[in-house]
């Protein structure tokens, strides 16, 4: 009987390796396995590769990741945030690597990358800082530039119900980027609120289906009210 | 002088959105547009982080933190609205099926350059979001901003000294002084604020200008 339900956080995150490359998914707070991440925390690895849309909000989630000095490199699209304080301070310091992508090649690096596309051109980006040095090419008269996958070695990912076998359904906007980086990540770990049987999820809802997916652990927390924020995206 | 206030400017932006629009507004000054779409056209807002049909912002209270919309602000999801994954809805950007965009920006050349997403700044922590994949995937890409500078500089210029979001993707620029049309023959002004001449104007802004 195929089971990727594990009981606690901490035998979710088990094994992750000093350097990997994990993806976490969340925009801003919406999506963001909080309890994932305090269990990499505990758990220790370091020299990270982080790919994420934000660089951490306040304190908490992967700001407080960052904070840990574990972080070698962050791959995102929009660190400065109105309380991007602990990211800020790393990056004025010297003491994290930043990729920053646009965030539709972030989100269609990170699908092909699950969809075993080996590199695209897109129009994204052309004659701008964030392409400079990268292959174009000029397909039907417009300029395109060539970009790569983004692999990870785990994600991180927080959905609505999983099952036994990996199913998934997410909520409202916190679906953002869980469904591309489970495909992307050769071990995709997803909180979830609620582990139902099998069955429990109509066929027809499942967004991420269980092949994408190998650990699923239950954290039946309440939903976690963001502060509203001005000025940031 | 007369200026627009914002909220005209939204308005008058507003205007040119018909029914039946797919349309992404850009954070800050842009967001102000949605408060004067009229109610009895079917509009469609897309929100980047992953959903179409979005409605104001919720009643005190009635905050979910699971639906926000680009900026991370609370929002609501219109009757018939849809969540879909970040893939999903850059596709709908890049792939040419919005209609509008509305951005802010720092500057836009005359040849329709635009730069909204960094200031070049040594110590300015970069941040580009989905700029660059609306300047080049929405069908017409409207620029709203105030026509000068605090320092009382030409936003619209001959060639932007900021770093570019998109070259010459910019259709129409609203400021608090005009209305003005991006054109392979240069810029084109279609309204202006009562009692500004094209020759006044043309004299703040700096590059070439001619009624359309």
């Amino acid at each position: 009987m195929i089971d990727k339900t594990v009981p606690t956080p901490a035998a979710a995150v088990a094994g992750i390796h000093d350097g990997a490359t994990i993806m976490i998914g969340g925009f801003g707070a919406a999506g963001m396995p909080s309890e994932l991440i305090a269990a990499l925390i505990n758990q220790g690895a370091r020299e990270l590769t982080i790919v994420n849309n934000n660089a951490g909000n306040a304190d908490i989630g992967v700001a407080a990741l960052l904070k840990t000095k574990r972080v070698r490199k962050i791959i995102c699209s929009f660190p400065r945030q109105t309380d991007s304080h602990v990211f800020d301070a790393l990056f004025r310091a010297g003491e994290i690597e930043l990729e920053l992508v646009p965030q539709g090649n972030l989100a269609e690096r990170i699908r092909a990358a699950g969809a075993g596309i080996g590199a695209f051109f897109t129009p994204t980006g052309y004659g701008t800082l964030l392409a400079e040095g990268k292959e174009t090419r000029v397909i039907d008269g417009r300029n395109h530039v060539l970009e790569y996958p983004i692999h990870a070695d785990y994600a991180l990912i927080k959905a609505d119900r999983g099952d036994r076998w990996g199913n998934l359904t997410y909520r409202k906007t916190a679906r953002n980027f869980g469904p591309i980086m489970a495909s992307a990540a050769r071990c995709a770990i997803v909180q979830v609120r609620e582990v139902v049987p099998l069955g429990g999820i109509d066929p027809e809802h499942i967004i991420t289906p269980g092949i994408f997916v190998h650990r699923v652990v239950a954290i039946d927390t309440p939903t976690v009210q963001s502060q509203p924020q001005a000025a940031a995206y | 002088m007369n200026r627009y206030s914002r909220d005209q400017i939204a308005a008058r932006v507003a205007r040119d959105i018909p029914e039946g629009a797919y349309v992404n507004l850009g954070i800050g000054l842009p967001t102000l547009v949605a408060n004067h779409l009229p109610k009895d056209r079917d509009i469609f807002l897309h929100s980047e982080n992953g959903l179409l049909g979005m409605g104001p912002a919720p009643p005190p209270g009635e905050e979910d933190a699971d639906l926000i919309n680009a900026g991370k602000q609370p929002v609501t999801l219109l009757t018939g609205g849809a969540y879909f994954h970040q893939a999903d809805s850059f596709a709908m950007m890049r792939g040419g099926h919005l209609d509008f965009c509305v951005l802010g920006a720092f500057q836009v050349s005359a040849d329709g350059n635009l730069a909204n997403w960094h200031t070049g700044a040594p110590d300015a922590i970069p941040a580009v979001g989905g700029a660059m994949d609306l300047a080049i995937g929405a069908r017409k890409v409207f620029v709203m901003m105030d026509h000068m500078t605090t320092s009382g500089e030409s936003k619209i210029v001959a060639k932007c000294t900021y770093p570019l979001t998109s070259i010459a993707c910019v259709d129409r620029i609203y400021t608090d002084l005009a209305v003005i049309d991006v054109t392979v023959q240069g810029l084109r002004v279609l309204e202006m604020v009562d009692g500004l001449t094209l020759a006044e104007l043309a004299k703040l802004t700096g590059v070439p200008l001619a009624m359309a």
